[in-house]
C-alpha cells in the first residue's frame, strides 16, 4: 500500500478498494514501527489523523471528494497547525501550540488530506544535515549512519522510508532539494511568492519558500495544485494564475535546450556525483533535448552573499522570540533584560545563535553598507546571471548537492564546511527562481540527485521535464531495503 | 578584520543573547570563519549595482483599511508564559 503513487491511491480510495481510515492506519503503523529508529517525526497526530480520515471517508462515500481526499501527508514542523505543537525543532517553541493554521495547512485540510504528524528538521530550518534539531538528529533510511540532509530532513527520511505518501518542506537555501537528493526524492522549491508563507515560521523572509517532497514529479504536481496560489495574508505572495500542474506532465521534450553551467561541474564536486549527473543529462539528450554549455560567473558569490542576507533576516525575524508572549521563558528572571537574554540563550541552539549574531553584526551601525548592502548588490549579480542564461536555454541542469549523504558529526565542527553543502542550491533562492531535485542514480548504495532549475514561474515545465525522465528511468522507485 | 572577545560580547548583547563565558572563544572562532567566507564578496566591484531587496522587485501591496481580524486575546494568551487580567507579565521595569 505504501508503494503507490498519489493517483493510484486516489483511484483506490474513490473506487472503495481501500478506505482512508485503513490507509491512514497503515501509515501510522509504519510510523510506529520505524520512527524510533529514524526520528523523522517530532509529533505524530494519530487521533486527529484518524478523525480526518473518517471525515474523508464520509466525503468519498457521499461522492463529494476531491482528487486528494483521504490521502495522508506529513508536514514539516515549521508550518503552524492549530491546536498541535509547532516546534520548529527548537527548545524555544517546545511547548508552542499554534493558535492558527498556516495557509497551506488550511488548503491541504480543505482538500481532504489527512495529516499524519509534524516532521523533524534543523532548528528554525538552519542546517543542512538535520543535526541542529532540539529533538535530535534524523537518520537517513538509506544508511542510518548518515544524515538525511536538511533542513527538511524529517520529511525526507519519512518519505524515503515510506512513512508518508507525500510531505511538505521548505527551502531557504536548499532545504528541500538537498535532502531530496540525499534521500532519493523528488523535491520542488517553487518561485518565491508562488506558495503562501503565512503561518510558516519565518527564517529568511526574502528567501523562504514552501514546496512538496514526493516520490515522483507526478505526485509533486498533484500537491502543487493544492499548495500554490495567491494569499492576501502574505504580503509577498504573487497574484498570478495557477496552472494545472498535472496537465503538462507529458508534454514533449523535443527542442528543449538544457544549459549546463560550467561552474556546477568544477572544483568541489565529487567526481562520482558528476558522473551520475552527466549520465542523467545524456539521457535527456537521447530524449530529444539539446545541451548547451553556459556560464553563471557569480556562482562562487552565492554562499558568501547568502550568509549575510539569511542571517540578517533571521536576526530580525527571531527577535520576536523574546520569552514574553510565547515560547520559552527562563525561570526567575531578575529584570527584563535578564528575561530576554537568558530566555533566548537557553531557548536557541548553537547554530541559531551563530546566525543571529552574524546577522546582528552585519546590520549593526557602521557595518550595514559593507555587509547587507554589498550582499544585496551581489544578489542582483547572481540573479542577472540566471536571467542572461535563460535568454539562450529553457532550463539549467546540474548536481543538487556536491556529495551523497555524509556521516553524522562529519561537518558539525566546521560551520563553513556545512554551508558548502548548499553551493548548487543557494543561488536559486537568492534569485527567487524555481528549482527541483530528482533521483538520478546511486553511488555505493547512496542516492544522488539531479537539479533542474527554471525561470520564474516555470514550475509546470520543471515538473514536465522531471516526469518525462521518470517515465524512462526507475531511480525514483528505488526504496531502502530495510524499510520495504 | 577579526572579532575578539569584547566584540562577541557586544554582538551578543545587541542580539539579546546570553552566552556562557567559556563559549566565547569558540563563538569568536566560528563567527570569524563565517566572516572570512563572507569577505569573498569584496572580490567583485559592485559600485554601480542597484541593491536587490526582493527577488521579484515587487513593491509592498496595499489593502483597504478595513477590519479583518477579530480579537483572539484569550487564544493568544493561552500560550503565553505569564499573563494576568489580560496583560502579559514581565519583571518590573519602572520603580
Amino acid at each position: 500500500m505504501h508503494n503507490k503513487s498519489l493517483p493510484e491511491l486516489s483511484t483506490a480510495l474513490h473506487s472503495g478498494e481501500i478506505s482512508s481510515v485503513e490507509l491512514t492506519q497503515h501509515y501510522l503503523d509504519r510510523i510506529n514501527k520505524y520512527n524510533g529508529d529514524l526520528n523523522a517525526f517530532i509529533t505524530v497526530t494519530d487521533d486527529r489523523a484518524l478523525e480526518q480520515a473518517k471525515a474523508a471517508d464520509k466525503l468519498l462515500a457521499d461522492k463529494k471528494a476531491g482528487p486528494l481526499t483521504g490521502i495522508p501527508l506529513a508536514h514539516k514542523d515549521i508550518f503552524c497547525t492549530k491546536g498541535v505543537r509547532t516546534s520548529c525543532a527548537s527548545k524555544m517553541l517546545d511547548k508552542f501550540v499554534a493558535p492558527y493554521d498556516a495557509t497551506i495547512v488550511e488548503k491541504i485540510d480543505a482538500a481532504g488530506m489527512v495529516t499524519l504528524g509534524k516532521t523533524n528538521m534543523d532548528e528554525f530550518a538552519m542546517g543542512s544535515s538535520n543535526e541542529t534539531s532540539y529533538y535530535g538528529p534524523v537518520k537517513n533510511p538509506w544508511d542510518t549512519n548518515c544524515v538525511p540532509g536538511g533542513s527538511s530532513g524529517g520529511s525526507a527520511a519519512a518519505m524515503a522510508a515510506r512513512l508518508a505518501p507525500i510531505a511538505t518542506g521548505t527551502d531557504t537555501g536548499g532545504s528541500i532539494r538537498q535532502p531530496a537528493s540525499l534521500c532519493n526524492l523528488t523535491g520542488l522549491k517553487p518561485t518565491y511568492g508562488r506558495i503562501s508563507r503565512y503561518g510558516m515560521i519565518a527564517f529568511a523572509s526574502s528567501l523562504d519558500q514552501a514546496g512538496p517532497m514526493a516520490n515522483s514529479a507526478e505526485d509533486a504536481a498533484w500537491l502543487m495544485n493544492v499548495m500554490s496560489g495567491f494569499d492576501e495574508r502574505d504580503s509577498t505572495s504573487v497574484d498570478r494564475d495557477v496552472p494545472d500542474y498535472t496537465a503538462s506532465l507529458n508534454d514533449s521534450l523535443e527542442g528543449l535546450t538544457i544549459g549546463l553551467p560550467k561552474e556546477y561541474f568544477g572544483e568541489g564536486l565529487d567526481s562520482k556525483v558528476a558522473a551520475v549527473v552527466e549520465t542523467a543529462i545524456k539521457q535527456y539528450e537521447s530524449m530529444g533535448a539539446k545541451l548547451k554549455e553556459i556560464t553563471l560567473p557569480n556562482t562562487a558569490l552565492a554562499v558568501p552573499t547568502y550568509y549575510v542576507v539569511a542571517p540578517a533576516e533571521c536576526s530580525s525575524n527571531l527577535s520576536r522570540m523574546d520569552g514574553v508572549r510565547f515560547g520559552h521563558r527562563v525561570e526567575d528572571p531578575k529584570d527584563l533584560m535578564d528575561l530576554y537574554t537568558r530566555s533566548r540563550g537557553e531557548g536557541f541552539g548553537e547554530e541559531v545563535k551563530r546566525r543571529i549574531m552574524i546577522g546582528t553584526y552585519a546590520l549593526s551601525a557602521g557595518y550595514y553598507d559593507a555587509y547587507y548592502l554589498k550582499a544585496q548588490q551581489c544578489r542582483r549579480l547572481i540573479r542577472d546571471d540566471f536571467l542572461k542564461a535563460f535568454e539562450d536555454v529553457d532550463v539549467i541542469m546540474g548536481p543538487s548537492a556536491p556529495t551523497p549523504a555524509f556521516r553524522f558529526g562529519e561537518k558539525t565542527d566546521d560551520p563553513v564546511a556545512m554551508y558548502m553543502e548548499d553551493i548548487y542550491t543557494i543561488n536559486v533562492n537568492l534569485a527567487g527562481i524555481p528549482g527541483m531535485s530528482i533521483p538520478a542514480g546511486f553511488i555505493d548504495g547512496m542516492p544522488v540527485g539531479l537539479q533542474i532549475i527554471g525561470n520564474y514561474f516555470d514550475e509546470a515545465r520543471l515538473l514536465n521535464i522531471a516526469h518525462k525522465y521518470q517515465q524512462e528511468t526507475d531511480w525514483h522507485k528505488q526504496m531502502p531495503e530495510a524499510f520495504k | 578584520m577579526s572579532l575578539d572577545k569584547h566584540d562577541v560580547e557586544k554582538i551578543a548583547h545587541l542580539a539579546r543573547l546570553s552566552i556562557q563565558e567559556d563559549d566565547i572563544p569558540h563563538y569568536a572562532r566560528d563567527l570569524n570563519n563565517i566572516l572570512n567566507l563572507v569577505e569573498q564578496m569584496s572580490a567583485v566591484d559592485t559600485s554601480d549595482i542597484l541593491p536587490m531587496a526582493h527577488p521579484l522587485d515587487a513593491t509592498q501591496r496595499l489593502r483597504p483599511d478595513a477590519v479583518t481580524e477579530v480579537n483572539q486575546r484569550e487564544a493568544f494568551q493561552a500560550i503565553a508564559p505569564k499573563t494576568d487580567a489580560g496583560v502579559y507579565l514581565v519583571p518590573k521595569v519602572i520603580e
